[in-house]
């Protein structure tokens, strides 16, 4: 049979914010335990929540990028369920009026097709605090430091069919975030987290099938991994004759399995009512009108500027501007370089493999944009060949010098494009392989191309690369054909 | 021995007939001598007190003196105070030292009060007979078998009974007023959002209000004065101006329109109790007040809509309470469910835990719309009758308390009953209106209260209209027979 797959995501953004939601206290990462958590977020009897209206606007810039609705009287409510990790005994959260109405994502897959991805809603709520059950001899340990940190939870549609699908969704909503600059997205640190509803359904029929949540999803790798695995399950199952169980099940990453959590939340009764210490948030148009007029260049909108200004193919300005940085890198390294296609196949070639050996994000990049076009400058005027363009590349990244110009300098690495030098080269190549010259000679149209290439192969070793590929062929084409 | 108002001790410290320490010291003798009778002092600040007190007279002399300076009072013990225990009366928080003032605390400091200690009530201000304290119950100066009313009922004895001049109370459905009632004195539940939350251990968090208690009207306008005001770290507190309430106490109250609403003279009242009312309603008409019947429709409603919302928001108010971060923990938990279930089993009193279950039963999925959605569009019904009476009337008067302060343990095993002692008052608090409790005659030896429900923010005639009755009475002069 052939199995269709639905995919719903929940996607929980960190907000950043440099308090809490619902307190002063700070929200950065790292810091020691509980060094960051104020008699509010320990809910000390008599504290009272007062809402950060920077995470306010958060949810709203986010709404407004989707082009959602932004509901102008949201409410939150309480999720009430027992854990040490919740000081309160309920999370503040938003059910029946979340600040971030249905809404739109457009997403690009590799072979350049695009999908809508219908967004159901996205509230604001607060993140719980840490569990930690190692070092502590049989007990646990409870950091509150991430209590009370802003998120917006982004819940889709089940309008995934693949995992690529979910993939390039949350790709695509991380884009967002960072471009809004609502968010670091940094999943590593669980700024950005990713629960998966999957479930199959054979091909044609309506109905969907039994859902399974998988959780702890924490790289996009993962994702897509998880889904796949979770997905070979079901099928399996249910073409054994099994049926899937609408559960929560946990992704393992070392073994690659999905496995139910051992979880009594199923069975709780979150009991949701509106929060009586907090008001409704009145959104009001000026806040929109000003947000909207504040709101950044979005990931769709740079991309259409790259094919149309910079002439770019759909798939180079979709990967460019995935990450607003590697969008602003390349901005900056197409203008100094005075040739986009050669910029952007230079960011998405060997700046792109070089970050990922080196396991860097584009903000650390040994080599800045301003460095890159002025090697790609360098290509443009001939001073260099593509091929030595790399090896300055390659000293750019372990700092052998400022600028291309100046290793190009110190290495002598500089073309030769000089039909004398040349010249004298290509006489000194014929007259060491006259064996060659005689079979190039005899050969017919199409086997003196191929073999066009040993000679000019010959000629770049004698100049150690240097020699101008174009002025070499027009070179042995003369001496070679009279 | 002192039967002080705050006027008359702000007069005679600034006469220099005493110090601060001196009344202060008054004070701390006769809760020390006479406290064992009524109980109503769970924990009380002496050296804190006095050491409060000198600061205060040097402020005095400096010419620093703040609109309360040197005044002692005391604080419910569900005000959190830096420092001092903060326990709720209740076992859970037996052991819990505040880290912070409550906003109502700091303010009435930096008025410059002295804070004698923390008085008792009922557990988590739950109850109306101040016997579900942990600390026990407390007992009424009127009659020291009767209860003084709850759950501000610690705070209400301590005043009647001569051991401070006034004190902050909490009412959620009646916990200033009727214990106010039922000792004979004047209390204040301000309108909701008239006073800051913050601090205040949460009840019902969309009913709770902090107020004042004391003998007179005068006194609960210099204490509000003083508690009353925008609070940015309680998101319901309104930013709304405070007005001068003291200049407002002598405002011309002639031509005042005072609505009686017919629902609140029916079978329960005691009809000596009903006749107090019509005669303190005949001393507003010789002050020249227009007195109407009026109607507030779902008055038999409140009640039962109180008993929903109320204990919904309690329930989930109360989850903190889990033995993880603060407070009680029971012995050797052999996993997290026992800590958490025994915790609260142990640490909490049979009465809080009735109105955690009722709230989680009314809040359970496949009840919600039933019980807690249906209240809450009572509330609004409820609040809109009170919307249509204001349009022709200034305020409303009827009694505090169907019936006066009644015996310890008469209604501890039949809660229905006891719940229904707050029928007058919990309307005002669902409609989060102001309404002040006052003196208003005796029965059988016991206080009677009078209750004056004002419009939003109108704090100011309800105190003018208490104030200029007690110009023309003497109810809130008497003394209690246990005082000191």
């Amino acid at each position: 049979m052939e199995w269709e797959v639905v995919i719903g995501l929940e996607i929980h953004v960190q907000l950043t914010t440099k308090s809490k939601i619902f307190s002063g206290s700070s929200t950065a990462f790292g810091a020691d335990a509980n060094t960051q958590a104020s008699a509010v977020d320990l809910a000390m009897p008599g504290t009272l929540p007062v809402l950060n209206e920077q995470a306010v606007k958060n949810a709203i810039l986010f709404g407004l990028a989707i082009n959602a609705d932004i509901c102008r009287d949201s409410v939150f409510d309480r999720k009430n369920y027992f854990y040490p990790d919740l000081p309160k005994g309920y999370q503040t959260t938003q059910m029946d009026f979340p600040i971030v109405g249905p809404g739109i994502v457009e997403i690009t897959l590799s072979d350049g097709s695009t999908r809508s991805v219908r967004v159901h809603h996205a509230h604001l709520e607060e993140d719980a605090g840490k569990s930690l059950h190692e070092d502590y001899q049989g007990m646990s340990g409870i950091d509150l430091n991430r209590a009370g940190t802003p998120l917006i939870e982004i819940v889709s549609e089940p309008d995934m069919r693949s995992a690529e699908e979910a993939v390039a969704y949350l790709r695509k909503i991380h884009s967002i975030v960072t471009y809004l600059g609502i968010s670091d997205g940094d999943m590593s640190q669980g700024s950005l987290r990713c629960d998966a509803n999957v479930s199959i359904r054979p091909k044609g029929q309506e109905e969907y099938g039994t859902r399974a949540e998988l959780k702890n999803i924490n790289s996009f790798r993962f994702v897509e991994r998880a889904i796949k695995t979770e997905v070979l399950r079901q099928i399996e199952l249910i073409e054994d004759g099994g049926k899937v169980k609408q559960e929560t099940r946990l992704y393992d990453s070392d073994k690659n399995e999905t496995r139910p959590m051992r979880s009594k939340e199923e069975a709780n009764d979150y009991r949701y009512f509106p929060c009586p210490d907090l008001l409704p948030v009145h959104v009001e148009q000026s806040l929109i009108d000003e947000l909207l007029a504040g709101m950044p260049e979005l990931p769709d909108a740079k991309r259409q500027r790259f094919e149309s200004d910079f002439g770019l193919s759909a798939y180079d300005a979709y990967l460019l501007t995935g990450e607003r940085a590697v969008a602003d890198y390349f901005e900056v390294a197409a203008n100094s370089a005075g040739d986009a296609k050669l910029a952007a196949n230079w960011v998405n070639g060997e700046l792109s493999a070089s970050l990922n050996r080196d396991n860097l994000s584009i903000n650390a990049s040994p080599v800045s944009a301003e460095q890159l076009g002025g090697l790609i400058q360098r290509i443009r005027d001939n001073s260099i060949s593509g091929k030595i363009a790399k090896q300055v590349f390659d000293a750019l990244w372990n700092k052998e010098g400022d600028s291309a110009d100046a290793i190009i300098d110190s290495k002598g690495l500089k073309q030769v494009s000089d039909s004398g030098a040349l010249g004298a080269m290509v006489d000194e190549v014929l007259a060491a392989n006259p064996e060659q010259v005689e079979q190039f000679r005899a050969a017919d149209e199409g086997k003196r191309k191929k073999m066009l290439g040993f000679f000019v192969g010959q000629i770049m070793k004698a100049s150690k690369g240097q020699a101008n590929p174009g002025v070499i062929n027009k070179l042995l084409n003369e001496k070679l054909g009279g | 021995m002192p039967k002080h108002t705050i006027a008359d001790i702000l007069r005679g410290l600034e006469a220099k007939t005493f110090s601060s320490e001196e009344i202060t010291q008054q004070y701390l003798d006769a809760i020390a001598k006479h406290d064992s009778k009524f109980n109503s002092f769970i924990t009380v600040t002496g050296e804190q007190a006095l050491s409060q007190a000198r600061a205060a007279d040097t402020a005095r002399q400096k010419g620093a003196a703040g609109a309360l300076c040197g005044v002692p009072i005391a604080h419910k013990d569900i005000f959190c105070t830096e420092g001092v225990r903060t326990s709720c009366a209740s076992k859970m928080l037996d052991n819990f030292i505040a880290p912070y003032n409550a906003t109502v605390v700091d303010r009435l400091a930096s008025a410059g009060v002295v804070t004698l200690g923390k008085t008792n009530l009922d557990e988590f201000a739950m109850g109306s007979s101040n016997e579900t304290s942990f600390y026990g119950p407390v007992r009424n100066p009127w009659n020291t078998d009767c209860v003084p009313g709850g759950s501000s009922g610690g705070s209400a004895a301590a005043i009647a009974a001569g051991m401070a001049p006034a004190a902050t109370g909490t009412d959620t459905g009646g916990s200033i007023r009727q214990p106010a009632a039922l000792c004979g004195l004047t209390g204040l539940k301000p309108t909701y959002g008239r006073v800051s939350r913050y601090g205040m251990i949460a009840f019902a968090s969309s009913l709770d209000q902090g107020g004042p208690m004391a003998k007179t009207a005068e006194d609960n306008a210099l204490l509000l004065q003083a508690m009353a005001g925008f609070d940015h770290r309680d998101s319901t507190s309104m930013n709304v101006a405070v007005p001068d309430y003291v200049a407002g106490l002598s405002k011309d109250l002639s031509g005042l329109k005072i609505g009686v609403p017919k629902e609140y003279f029916s079978d329960g009242l005691a009809p000596d109790i009903a006749a107090a009312i019509e005669a303190s309603l005949d001393v507003y008409r010789k002050m020249g007040a227009e007195i109407k019947t009026i109607s507030l429709p779902h008055t038999h409603l409140a009640v039962p809509c109180y008993y929903i919302i109320a204990p919904a928001e309690a329930s989930t108010n109360l989850s903190r309470f889990d033995g993880v971060r603060y407070g009680y923990r029971c012995e050797n938990p052999k996993d997290l469910d026992d800590l958490y279930t025994r915790t609260r089993a142990e640490g909490f009193g049979a009465e809080v835990k009735r109105r955690i279950l009722i709230g989680t039963y009314a809040l359970s999925s496949g009840f919600y719309d039933a019980y807690y959605r249906k209240a809450q569009q009572i509330r609004r019904l409820i609040k809109q009758d009170f919307d249509e009476a204001f349009k022709s009337v200034d305020i409303i008067a009827g009694p505090t308390t169907p019936n006066p302060a009644f015996a310890l343990g008469e209604k501890v095993s039949d809660p229905v009953t006891m719940y229904l002692e707050d029928i007058y008052t919990i309307a005002v608090n669902l409609a989060g209106l102001p309404a002040i409790s006052l003196p208003a005659g005796f029965t059988q030896g016991k206080p009677i209260g009078l209750q004056l429900i004002g419009r939003d923010f109108d704090e100011t005639t309800l105190l003018a209209a208490a104030h200029q009755y007690q110009q023309r009475s003497d109810w809130h002069q008497q003394a209690a027979p246990g005082s000191v």
